[in-house]
């Protein structure tokens, strides 16, 4: 005796559904606007809109059906699926939820079923015609909700883009001295968007030295510490030389108890020292400008060499 | 056959490298500059790849091979103009060019090969008796 | 995963090196790549394409500009019929070269693209895949 489920499994198609939206489309049309009313967003234009879509889409469905397809993944499908697409995209920005968007598939159920059982002759051949319907219009419903998932998916990576991007400012010091603040963990991810940056930078200022302050990374194990030699030796091959800041009485410890080599960079505790370092090397002192007598009208209190001699630099 | 002109400046060699270069065209290359430098006791090679969008482990070879024989002939390279996407993809791939001076442009990188090279006029002049320059700031590298 | 376009080149003289950069280039530049990205997967052809070429006797290599979902790649098989490659953990060393390294350039090679796959028999020949993703 033949499981009467699979048997209705089996027998399951489209051909009802196909006919049923060639003969009464704009009574289902009608039908199926009415039961969303209640999900729609905004007055006329949204119903005008929604008028519009559901047409579409009844189109669509009606010539992918007739095509004989019985299968969402056919290719006779790809134009509704393109459509659903597009759709499912523009509500998710207007803030529907996935559940409101399949909602949009899943309501055309209630008036094509009612056409099924007036037009069908037996209870059997409607069972399978519902079943066919059903699980065309399941796919459809589960697809626009994928869509929507893979929306909301790139959105979360765009985001993190551009946090990635804004949390690596580079800061001109002075003439030729660059800043690279980092804050958070430095993963390979962050060192290549921190290497763009900075070597951008660099070609744009004409700057001689970078100084990468790491007091908002916190922690420098062997790989935090590759990462920034990494970027320490793309500077160097753009002429740039680098100064590391910023190191915390622990990360040093963790440094040397790692055994970390951070090779011949000059490291520096605090952002101010390596900023005195920097342009020790690009060859300016910074000089206390003296009481109001004596002076007289020297310019501010940093002198290139080749102006008036300085007082000595302080060392260190 | 097709060579990478070598210009001469004084006693600098300045050689810009702007095509795809095949493996014949590397080896020619280093075999005319160490010729060139011999031959004109250059103190300096500048190197330009700002037109090199391509580094790869052969070329970075050679551009070491570069600096490391002209160091041996006594004359300095300074390579100019690596393009960020390049230095980028050196580090990736593993190399650092260790031994090879870099600045960010061709202005750049004659101010460091005139800085390099001229502490060590200074010192022949030093031992001719003649006056003695005032230093400038900046590291004092010794010649040699 | 789709492919949406595949060509074969010879890589059997160092002008064909050439060739193959430049092809990459191209098809990186169609599929979107940044230029960081073009950069690093127009190196890694040149060091497999050097490889084939001086170690694997010559070969070819395939290009296929892929489609998966939305994002967008480019994978490239290099293959000889070369020699083989004996110690494959070894030639795949992760180390910091110097620049003077005699090494094959393969660990270099993978860490420019996002997957890297290798094949190597002794006697039968070698074949590498990599693939860069937007």
């Amino acid at each position: 005796m033949t499981d009467p489920y699979l048997s209705v499994q089996a027998r399951g198609t489209t051909a009802a559904l196909a006919r049923v939206l060639d003969q009464h489309f704009d009574d289902v049309l009608a039908d199926w606007l009415a039961a969303q009313a209640n999900v729609g967003r905004g007055g006329a234009s949204g119903a005008a809109e929604l008028r519009r879509q559901g047409s579409e889409f009844m189109s669509l469905l009606r010539t992918a059906v007739a095509s004989g397809a019985s299968s969402a993944d056919a290719p006779a499908f790809g134009p509704l699926r393109g459509f659903l697409d597009g759709m499912s995209r523009g509500r998710a920005q207007q803030g529907y939820s996935p559940s409101e968007t399949a909602t949009f598939v899943f309501a055309l159920k209630g008036p094509v079923f009612a056409r099924l059982s007036t037009d069908s002759s037996d209870t059997e051949t409607l069972a399978g015609d519902v079943w066919g319907a059903t699980q065309l219009l399941d796919s459809l419903g589960l697809y626009t909700t994928e869509v929507y998932q893979r929306g909301r998916e790139e959105v979360i990576h765009r985001q993190q883009q551009d946090m990635l991007e804004l949390s690596t400012p580079v800061v001109m010091l002075w003439d030729g001295v660059l800043a690279l603040p980092m804050i958070g963990t430095l993963d390979s991810a962050r060192t290549q968007v921190v290497m763009e940056t900075l070597l951008q930078r660099i070609v744009e200022t004409g700057a001689d030295i970078a100084i990468l302050d790491i007091t908002g990374v916190p922690t420098v194990d062997t790989l935090t510490a590759q990462h920034l030699l990494k970027t320490v030796t793309a500077a160097r091959l753009m002429g740039a030389e680098c100064i590391i800041s910023g190191i915390r009485p622990q990360i040093a410890q963790t440094i040397v108890h790692l055994g970390v080599d951070l090779g011949n960079v000059t490291t520096k505790a605090s952002l101010a020292d390596a900023f005195r370092l920097a342009l020790q090397r690009t060859g300016r002192a910074v000089v206390r400008v003296g009481a109001a007598s004596a002076g007289g009208g020297s310019a501010g209190a940093l002198t290139s060499p080749g102006g008036q001699a300085p007082l000595p630099p302080a060392r260190g | 056959m097709e060579r990478i002109p070598i210009l001469g400046m004084g006693k600098l060699l300045l050689v810009t490298i702007q095509v795809d270069m095949h493996d014949r065209l590397a080896m020619t290359l280093q075999d005319d500059l160490t010729s060139r430098i011999s031959a004109t006791r250059a103190r300096g090679v500048l190197l330009d790849i700002s037109s090199l969008e391509i580094v790869d482990s052969f070329i970075g070879r050679m551009i070491s091979n570069i600096a490391a024989m002209a160091r041996v002939l006594d004359a300095e390279t300074v390579v100019v103009g690596m393009q960020p996407a390049v230095a980028i993809t050196l580090v990736e791939l593993g190399l650092s060019l260790p031994g090879v001076r870099t600045a960010l442009n061709v202005e750049r990188g004659m101010a460091l090969l005139a800085a390099l090279t001229g502490h060590a006029d200074r010192d022949e002049e030093i031992a001719d008796g003649t006056a003695i320059a005032l230093s400038e700031g900046g590291d004092d590298r010794p010649a040699g | 995963m789709t492919v949406l376009r595949d060509e074969t080149m010879p890589v059997r003289t160092a002008a064909d090196v050439v060739l193959v950069r430049q092809a990459v280039r191209a098809w990186a530049v169609a599929q979107g790549l940044g230029l960081v990205d073009q950069t690093k997967i127009v190196t890694a052809a040149s060091e497999l394409a050097r490889n084939t070429l001086d170690y694997g006797g010559g070969g070819t290599v395939r290009l296929e500009a892929l489609q998966e979902g939305t994002r967008r790649g480019l994978r490239l098989t290099f293959e000889d019929r070369g020699p083989g490659i004996p110690d494959v953990a070894l030639a795949l060393t992760d180390g910091y070269t110097t620049g003077n390294g005699m090494g094959l350039g393969l660990s270099g090679s993978k860490r420019l693209v996002n997957e890297f796959d290798l094949w190597s028999e002794v006697g039968k020949g070698t074949r590498v895949t990599v693939t860069r993703w937007k």
